[in-house]
């Protein structure tokens, strides 16, 4: 579904990405493991069109995408829940929502998806009319998630969903994850910190290290990796 | 008390006046992060317009219905304007520093104040009548029916733009947009569409602006906008820079703030007052009125 091939992306003078090149079929959920400023939110930048590459190509369901901008790829299916949520915090939830379903003309697919994202996270329900800005940290998740789904996306960029959250609230997200996984046919490609949680669900998954992908395996793999161990799983 | 309540009337409909003007800075800057400087030139150019659609293109004017086919030609033709500045001397500054947006926006300001001078002669015009006018007398106090009009005309547009802003879908992604470009572009929405319409949107109301002022001060020129916008861009500040109901506020402050200082015999001072206010506000409370400081959830 989403194809990178020999992807180098700069900011500036510094380089954040060399030359990488990685696969997501459909169905799967890929993670991304490595530590800060390994490029991991970069390269789900690269691909949902936030920042254009200096060179190397992006492929989204067998089309060059490389170069076209964030909004058209929502169009065709692409949604990227970005690191540091960026809800809107002067709209309320119900809002937030309805905007993640902006290129959605039809009202009776929005409101079908409202109800799906709602019985997802029960708790954005209670607070449909609130200011986003005044939710927790947990909940601000929830809808920026919530609100990426809206678009009906057949590819899901997840950046950091554990960011900051109660580990309780971490454990109810990554099971909704999975369970869009399995019963959507969703393709997902996450980025997290926590390996351990990340790689637990997920089919595959790359190993980031200042720009380059190190390593690829099964997740199964790479979780008895002993170097994967030692350097992502605080084994 | 009846001079009391005159004074109020005619701050009311100056004030009104700079709240139109002042909305537009505001949405552009919600929207690009600067002031627009070249919004008061576009306030010039509706009164110009008004003048042709009266004087070339013969609307004929002296009822309610030709008055209000200048006014919404002069806002469409602002609107236009409006959005070929940003899309022909902004947009291909997107990704560079806001300094260089400000100052290419002073440079517009200029083009057009000049560009004015030689198209429409630097000499002031007079303004035609373009709604019947009578004077109401209710007891001493004398209230002109173009008074009257620039207050209503002025709530009109304030409620169409809070419904625009509040009730449709375009309004909300210029708030989303204003509240974060990454966002909104991953939600789906075409920034750059949106920016256009904001500063549509904002011209308009600018060209609105103008012909209200030139009927209560029937004298034009090319260079009429510089003191109302800066005026108006006060308004902004005052209000809170990014906040609409702040805009409106500080709009209608300043224009009462104004029109007492000059009924008290200050008159000499009315333009004074209101850059003093700017530089109150900046000292003690730099985010406006009505603006907050924003914080973010981490």
């Amino acid at each position: 579904m989403v194809e990178i091939r020999n992807l180098t992306v700069a900011y500036g003078a510094v380089t954040a990405l060399h030359k990488i090149s990685l696969t997501v079929n459909a169905g799967e959920i890929v993670t991304l493991i490595g530590g800060n400023g390994a490029g991991k939110s970069t390269t789900l930048r690269a691909i949902s069109g936030l920042i254009r590459p200096r060179s190397g190509k992006i492929m989204y369901q067998g089309t060059d995408v490389t170069g076209v901008p964030a909004h058209e790829l929502v169009a065709r299916g692409l949604s990227h829940c970005p690191e540091g949520r960026l809800v809107f915090a002067n709209l309320t939830v119900d809002e937030n929502l309805r905007l993640g379903a902006y290129l959605q003309r039809d009202r009776k697919r929005i409101a079908e998806e409202l109800d799906f994202v709602l019985t997802l996270f029960p708790r954005l329900s209670e607070r449909t009319t609130q200011l986003a800005g005044t939710l927790s940290g947990g909940e601000q998740q929830m809808l920026a998630i919530a609100r990426a789904l809206m678009s009906q996306p057949r590819c899901l960029l997840l950046d950091e969903p554990s960011l900051g959250i109660a580990p309780l609230l971490v454990k109810s997200i990554f099971d909704q994850i999975v369970a869009l996984n399995r019963t959507r046919g969703l393709t997902i490609l996450l980025v997290e910190q926590n390996a351990n949680l990340a790689l637990e669900i997920s089919h595959r998954g790359y190993v980031l290290e200042t720009g380059r992908i190190i390593l690829s395996d099964h997740a199964a793999a790479l979780r008895s990796n002993p170097d994967v161990q030692e350097a992502y799983l605080g084994a | 008390m009846i001079e009391f309540l005159q004074q109020l009337i005619n701050g009311i409909s100056l004030g009104a006046i700079y709240a139109l003007i002042a909305l537009g800075y505001t949405m552009v800057y919600g929207v690009l992060r600067f002031i627009n400087f070249a919004h008061s030139d576009v306030f010039m150019l509706g009164a110009f317009v008004g003048y042709y659609a009266v004087k070339k293109l013969g609307v004929p004017v002296g009822g309610l219905a030709g008055g209000l086919l200048v006014l919404c030609l002069a806002m469409s033709i602002c609107a236009i304007v409006g959005i070929l500045i940003e899309r022909l001397a902004y947009r291909p500054l997107r990704s560079r520093p806001t300094l260089s947006v400000l100052i290419t926006a002073i440079g517009v300001s200029l083009l057009l104040q000049n560009l004015g001078q030689s198209v429409f002669g630097a000499n002031p015009k007079a303004f035609p009548r373009l709604f019947p006018e009578t004077n109401l007398h209710l007891g001493q106090l004398s209230i002109t029916s173009n008074q009257l009009l620039v207050i209503a005309v002025s709530l009109v547009l304030l409620a169409g733009l809070h419904f625009i802003v509040h009730r449709t879908k375009t309004g909300t992604a210029m708030r989303a947009l204003s509240f974060n470009a990454t966002a909104s572009s991953l939600v789906g929405i075409n920034n750059d569409r949106i920016i256009s319409f904001t500063f549509g949107l904002g011209s308009a109301l600018a060209g609105a602006g103008g012909i209200l002022y030139a009927m209560n001060y029937p004298s034009i020129d090319p260079l009429m906008g510089t003191m109302p916008g800066l005026k108006a861009f006060v308004a902004a500040v005052l209000g809170g820079v990014g906040s609409l109901p702040g805009a409106a506020l500080g709009g209608l402050l300043i224009g009462l703030i104004e029109t007492f200082v000059a009924g008290t015999g200050w008159s000499t001072y009315r333009d004074a007052v209101a850059f003093a206010i700017l530089i109150l506000i900046l000292l003690l409370r730099p985010a406006g009125l009505l603006g907050k400081s924003r914080s973010d959830k981490v």
